[in-house]
């Protein structure tokens, strides 16, 4: 099938006078990660050969530290990386990213690692790495003259978008299951008059809006139909750790899996990074984190096989969720190739990485922060990590949008009368 | 069994536009086999060469992934909904 008969079989634009020259910065294509089909860039995600998904291909100039360091402390210092125009600055977005980069001693301590950094993507503007790959799919839809801007979510994604979109003055429009936590529906609806409330689960949530994509024209679906463009703000993760790190790859990382797309889009940084020469080639290992509650991709590579099968979740990291990781299989191979790992935990144990993480770094990480420091914990205890190389966690986002899942286990040590003699008699002067 | 197929957009040039086709079988691979009858080519796009269901597309039969039902022998009763869906996923 040609280019243009993908085109007009998939657009959801508008008059067909196609983006602008430059719309997309230095990405040449859409390249299908199964069967290497290209298409024009357009709003398509799906290969039309094979069903797998498109991805952006890239020419790149050559381009050096010193550039990207005079840029913004900001996602935008990477422009020239990202599917985004030269001009991506003049446009309002939540400007996410560069996030603080903490070397974690007293978790490393713990931990028995010589050396462990924190990559903190709390501080986001709303509080999870979801505003890097909102951000790109805000250009994205911008460039490609969507009305509306729309995802479906449970939490950080709908946060996100809904807050991008406000700054960006385009209808935002975000589907949610409408068993939601009340204060996770708050935290988007306070961006957007258009929260939709769907009776049914995440999946039928999901499923509801590609099929909504599939019908209404100048729709952008963040994670459906601009998909190729979000995914690569992920990117920028991998950029910020090499920059942060003094221009270098750290020996180790671990990351945490739903669709697992995160996970390869740091693989693909790094890979870049080295290409362009902005670092020195040198192995480095990426290990996947996931809960037992939905750890498809971990039951896959403990088994040595290729064949992920679909689970339905029951896990409190909600949003690692994800029971067909569309990016699993890829996960397989990066752990593999890399000589990582993809490893489980309990529920019980993602809440002990929560309050370890807390309680060592001063980080109150959510649920997915709190699976990859309990999977860093069981990837040295069980040797699969090796303590004395560098290794580097990412903090996805912040533990005020996962309250529920942590409030039973933290609370006051005592309840004492307004006396000094009962403050002594706790014992913890 | 009449049943009812959502086509997702990038399969529409296959069924000249149409967003929903109905179709005749008793499982999902007897509707499979129906539809590339009239539509040559529509059911390699969903199954590989080895009849499996191809890794990136979702195919629903009323509200439920076939994947957790029977696969292609999942039995579409008459009146059946079914959509097939390229996968997506949010998430990390």
């Amino acid at each position: 099938m040609s280019a243009a008969v993908t085109e007009a079989d998939q657009t959801t634009s508008t008059e067909n006078t196609g983006p602008r020259e430059g719309a997309f910065g230095n990405a040449v294509a859409l390249a299908c990660r199964e069967c290497s089909h290209r298409v024009d860039l357009g709003p398509f995600y799906a290969c039309p050969e094979c069903f797998g998904p498109l991805e952006i291909a890239y020419e790149f100039p050559a381009i050096t530290r010193a550039e990207i360091e005079a840029g913004p402390r900001n996602i935008w210092r990477y422009k020239a990386l990202l599917p985004v125009p030269t001009d991506i600055e003049a446009s309002p977005n939540t400007e996410p990213g560069f996030t603080r980069l903490l070397e974690a001693k007293n978790l490393a301590a713990e931990l028995g690692l010589a050396r462990l950094w924190v990559k903190d993507d709390s501080t986001n503007p709303t509080n999870s790495f979801k505003d890097r790959v909102v951000a790109c799919a805000l250009s994205a839809a911008r460039e490609l003259d969507a009305k509306v801007f729309a995802c479906p979510s449970t939490g950080n994604l709908a946060n996100a978008v809904a807050a991008a979109g406000a700054r960006a003055g385009i209808k935002t429009v975000v589907f949610i299951p409408s068993n939601l936590e009340q204060p996770k529906q708050v935290n988007s609806a306070i961006f957007t008059e258009s929260l939709v409330a769907v009776d049914g689960n995440y999946d039928d949530v999901n499923k509801l809006a590609s099929e909504i994509a599939g019908e209404e024209e100048g729709w952008a679906f963040v994670n459906v139909n601009v998909r190729p463009y979000y995914a690569e703000g992920s990117k920028t993760l991998g950029y910020e750790i090499a920059e942060q790190l003094g221009w270098r790859l750290p020996d180790q990382i671990v990351i945490p899996v739903a669709s697992g797309s995160q996970l390869t889009k740091v693989d693909k940084a790094f890979q870049e990074l080295i290409k362009l020469g902005l670092v020195e080639d040198k192995p480095y290992r990426i290990f996947g984190a996931q809960a037992e509650g939905c750890g498809p991709v971990a039951t896959a590579f403990k088994a040595g096989t290729d064949a992920i099968r679909p689970v339905k979740p029951d896990t409190i990291a909600k949003s690692l969720a994800i029971g067909n990781p569309a990016d699993g299989i890829y996960v397989l191979d990066i752990a593999r190739r890399t000589g990582g790992a993809v490893e489980e935990v309990t529920d019980d144990e993602v809440r002990a990485g929560i309050v370890l993480l807390a309680r060592t770094e001063g980080i109150f990480t959510e649920t997915a922060g709190g699976t990859t420091v309990a999977v860093t914990r069981k990837l040295v205890e069980t040797g699969q990590l090796d303590p004395e190389l560098e290794t580097v966690v990412i903090n996805t986002g912040h533990g005020l949008k996962t309250l529920d899942a942590i409030s039973g286990q933290v609370g006051a040590a005592a309840t004492i009368a307004p006396t000094y003699e009962s403050f002594k008699a706790t014992g913890i002067a | 069994m009449a049943v009812s197929v959502r086509i997702p957009t990038i399969l529409r040039t296959y069924t000249g536009g149409d967003s929903e086709v109905s179709a005749e079988g008793s499982t999902l691979a007897e509707v499979l086999d129906d539809l590339d009858a009239r539509f040559a080519g529509i059911k390699g796009r969903v199954v590989d060469e080895d009849g499996k269901l191809r890794r990136f597309v979702n195919v629903y039969v009323g509200n439920d992934d076939v994947r957790f039902l029977d696969d292609l022998a999942t039995p579409t009763p008459e009146g059946t909904q079914i959509s097939v869906i390229p996968a997506v996923a949010g998430g990390c």
